[in-house]
């Protein structure tokens, strides 16, 4: 198998300058005295993606998840390393990032194709397909600065996407356009892949992760600290939230002094009861099941969140709520407790789940998660097939012979 | 760099995705061989002409961006970049031949000649300074030969510059006056080098005026000085010519100043197309009439009895314009290797 991308020992050092000198004079005035402080977004990482791979990049804000993929698409050099690309890169940054509001959507169809790689007879031969795929073909002869922003992405999506490269590089450009939209463009992707086309892309939803990638790499402060199966470097990602003090924390300093913060709550090893629980390892269609997960509480911590989530072997969220949902809310004095979560029915048909459970605060921000607390599969015993058991009942009214 | 920990090498996968990866691999390795790109803080010199070349349809976009983008929603469309010149010479027309007379019959095509040259320079040094700081969204967020909007830039001079030419030739059949047929061949050579100058110098000036912005102001006042570098309000023959011929370049004997005020490489070509479609008085000599007069060599000239254009031969003109082209061919590729050193920074910086 070929390599599609080799990033060799790729290290980015960025200047942040308190005060950034841009004129003669000014250069002048300040004559070598423009403090600024180095910064490495990126040090030494090194992975190489196989062609028809599909990667994806995880890490907190700041991780360096950009500036990654600016490098790999050429649009910043490293500055130590190298980026070895074997084929034709399409890097989705910024959706219509080359659109001219002055121009036609038409001619910027064109010129945008063009920046991506495309000849002039390739886009002539798919133009009707881009515009299609847009569902902009009564808008497309208007001047772009007079498109909504939905239309803009839409065109822009739609251009990159028909350019059908070698390689396609997304930065967190999948949630464009109204789920009609969204729907068809995870389906080009899926195309993609089955093309044999190799795709890297950033995200922060784990899910489309699951759902899309081979392998993820995960970034923290410029280092590759996982690479490996989606789910494996999920875990990975998570565990690292965890411990530089949660989800969304968007400074993400707080673990940089020292060793990772402890976590207030830390949540125990779950366990499963259903009606068959020691005779039959699986449960039948509609059957009750309880989630019990024990925790400790290290310091007091008001309003605390319980949040439990069941997926599918391809990583599709199934269900997902939280006590917060159910208007439970608990401040945790310090010590051990458990929680369970009762399903009274569990209408699924057949398959393999897992059982997700988080803990966090009013804030949202996750105490402690365990990606895959607890697993359980369904055996259906009738001849019923998809995934849910919905309730049916069926009467036939026979033809009155007249 | 700490070791990727749970690090999941490709064999460790379930089996059913590894049959599936390898049959991505192979749909991928059917569609034929693939470019190879190398992104790295140096890059050969020969790898980025490559990549230049390869973008060659992308800059023909460029330039027609930028020509419909100067002239969207305005009424006369690219009728301005037309009207623009024909307007600058009535000026000047009236100006030089009424009020501040200098003598020099058929002024307003000696004028277009070099103004035309002159117009083609300033647009493709303006629009290529401004260039890369201009399509800041561009750079930032696609990646492609940056160098590439610099040429467009020029490109799209040589578009307008085609514009003016029509307006010339309405002006030589307006005035019907006949340029000189059997040298027309001297107008692609002066182009070319012209051309190759002003590349030269507007990836250089894109490149130095994302860390400079001023770079631009600088620019515009310095293309207004030296317009009158060249010779295009003023007769070559009287006011350059004699002056300048007399007096030695740093007193070196054997030289004269007159190599300095070639030194410009927008003479050469400005001269040609004088010569081809000026071409008054040709084949008259314009060396002056010199007198020694009390100890002082004195030298009188007249524009319409000595001619205005000088009196270099055919060859000469060929000699020049190659000269300035070869020298730009190389400024060119020191422009472009510096541009390389400066672009790794472009997306930080602008």
């Amino acid at each position: 198998m070929n390599t599609a991308v080799d990033v060799v020992d790729v290290s980015k050092r960025f200047r942040l300058y308190h005060e950034k000198y841009t004129s003669l004079k000014e250069r002048v005035l300040h004559a070598g005295r423009n403090p600024f402080e180095e910064f490495w977004a990126l040090r030494d990482v090194t992975f190489s993606v196989i062609e028809g791979e599909t990667v994806g990049i995880v890490g907190r804000n700041g991780s360096g998840k950009s500036t990654l993929l600016k490098c790999i698409s050429g649009i910043l050099q490293p500055t130590k390393g190298k980026v070895v690309v074997r084929g034709q890169l399409a890097a989705l940054l910024e959706l219509g990032a080359g659109f001219q509001p002055e121009l036609t959507g038409r001619e910027n169809v064109f010129l945008n194709a063009s920046l991506l790689g495309l000849s002039t007879r390739e886009v002539e031969r798919r133009y009707d397909d881009i515009v299609a795929f847009a569902e902009l073909e009564h808008f497309i002869d208007n001047q772009v600065k007079y498109y909504s922003s939905g239309m803009y992405m839409r065109l822009g999506f739609a251009v990159a996407v028909n350019v059908e490269p070698d390689i396609l590089v997304i930065d967190e450009v999948l949630a464009v356009g109204d789920e009609d939209f969204q729907r068809k463009c995870m389906g080009r992707i899926r195309q993609f892949q089955d093309d044999g086309r190799t795709i890297l892309f950033v995200t922060h939803a784990a899910d489309q992760v699951r759902q899309i990638c081979d392998r993820a790499v995960v970034l923290d402060s410029g280092d590759m600290v996982a690479m490996g199966g989606a789910g494996e470097a999920l875990h990975h990602y998570h565990e690292r939230l965890v411990a530089a003090g949660g989800v969304g924390d968007p400074a993400g300093n707080d673990g940089a002094e020292g060793a990772p913060r402890l976590r207030r709550i830390r949540l125990g090893e779950a366990s499963l009861e259903h009606p068959g629980t020691g005779s039959r390892g699986y449960l039948l269609p509609g059957e009750s099941l309880s989630v019990q997960v024990p925790f400790e509480a290290l310091e007091k911590t008001p309003d605390v969140v319980f949040g439990i989530a069941i997926r599918d072997q391809q990583g599709n969220l199934i269900y997902r709520s939280d006590t917060a949902e159910l208007d439970q809310t608990f401040d945790a004095p310090v010590g051990v407790g458990r929680v369970d979560f009762t399903f009274d029915t569990v209408p699924l048909l057949e398959g393999s789940y897992d059982v997700g459970i988080v803990v966090s605060d009013r804030t949202g921000v996750a105490i402690d998660i365990q990606d895959r607390a607890a697993h359980f599969d369904v055996m259906n015993p009738g001849r019923t097939k998809g995934t849910v058991a919905l309730g049916l009942r069926a009467e036939i009214r026979p033809p009155i012979l007249g | 760099m700490s070791e990727p920990a749970g690090s999941v090498g490709i064999a460790e996968r379930p089996a059913g995705a590894l049959l599936e990866l390898e049959a991505r691999a192979e749909r991928a390795a059917a569609r034929g061989p693939k470019p190879t790109r190398v992104v790295a803080a140096r890059v050969s010199l020969r790898l980025r002409l490559l990549e230049l070349w390869r973008s060659r349809e992308l800059f023909a976009f460029l330039v027609r961006k930028e020509i419909k983008v100067k002239y969207k929603n305005s009424f006369l469309g690219f009728l301005w970049s037309m009207l623009n010149p024909a307007l600058t010479l009535t000026v000047f027309y009236v100006i030089f031949t009424f009020f501040l007379p200098n003598g020099i019959p058929h002024f307003v095509i000696y004028m277009f000649a070099a103004v035309l040259l002159w117009n083609l320079f300033q647009n493709s040094i303006m629009a290529g300074t401004a260039s890369i700081t201009g399509n800041a969204g561009l750079v930032r967020k696609v990646s492609f030969p940056r160098e590439i909007l610099a040429l467009a830039s020029v490109g799209a001079g040589v578009v307008f510059f085609v514009f003016q030419f029509v307006v010339m030739l309405l002006f030589l059949l307006g005035f019907w006056h006949r340029p000189d047929w059997p040298v027309l061949w001297l107008v692609p050579l002066a182009l070319i080098a012209i051309i190759a100058f002003a590349a030269a110098l507007a990836v250089f000036l894109s490149a130095a005026n994302v860390y400079l912005r001023d770079t631009q102001h600088l620019v515009e006042v310095i293309l207004l000085a030296w317009f009158w570098a060249v010779p295009g309000i003023y007769a070559f023959s009287g006011a350059v010519h004699n002056k300048l011929y007399r007096h030695r370049l740093l007193g070196i004997p054997g030289t004269h100043l007159l190599w300095l005020y070639f030194a410009n490489p927008i003479v050469a070509p400005v001269m040609t197309f004088q010569r081809v479609f000026y071409n008054v008085n040709h084949p008259i000599s314009t060396l002056p009439t010199c007198v020694a007069r009390a100890g002082r060599i004195v030298c009188a000239h007249d524009p319409v009895k000595d001619g205005v254009l000088a009196h270099y031969s055919t060859l000469w003109y060929v000699g020049a314009d190659l000269t300035v082209f070869g020298v730009s061919m190389v400024l060119l590729l020191g422009a472009m290797v510096l541009f390389a050193r400066l672009e790794g920074n472009f997306a930080e910086e602008l």
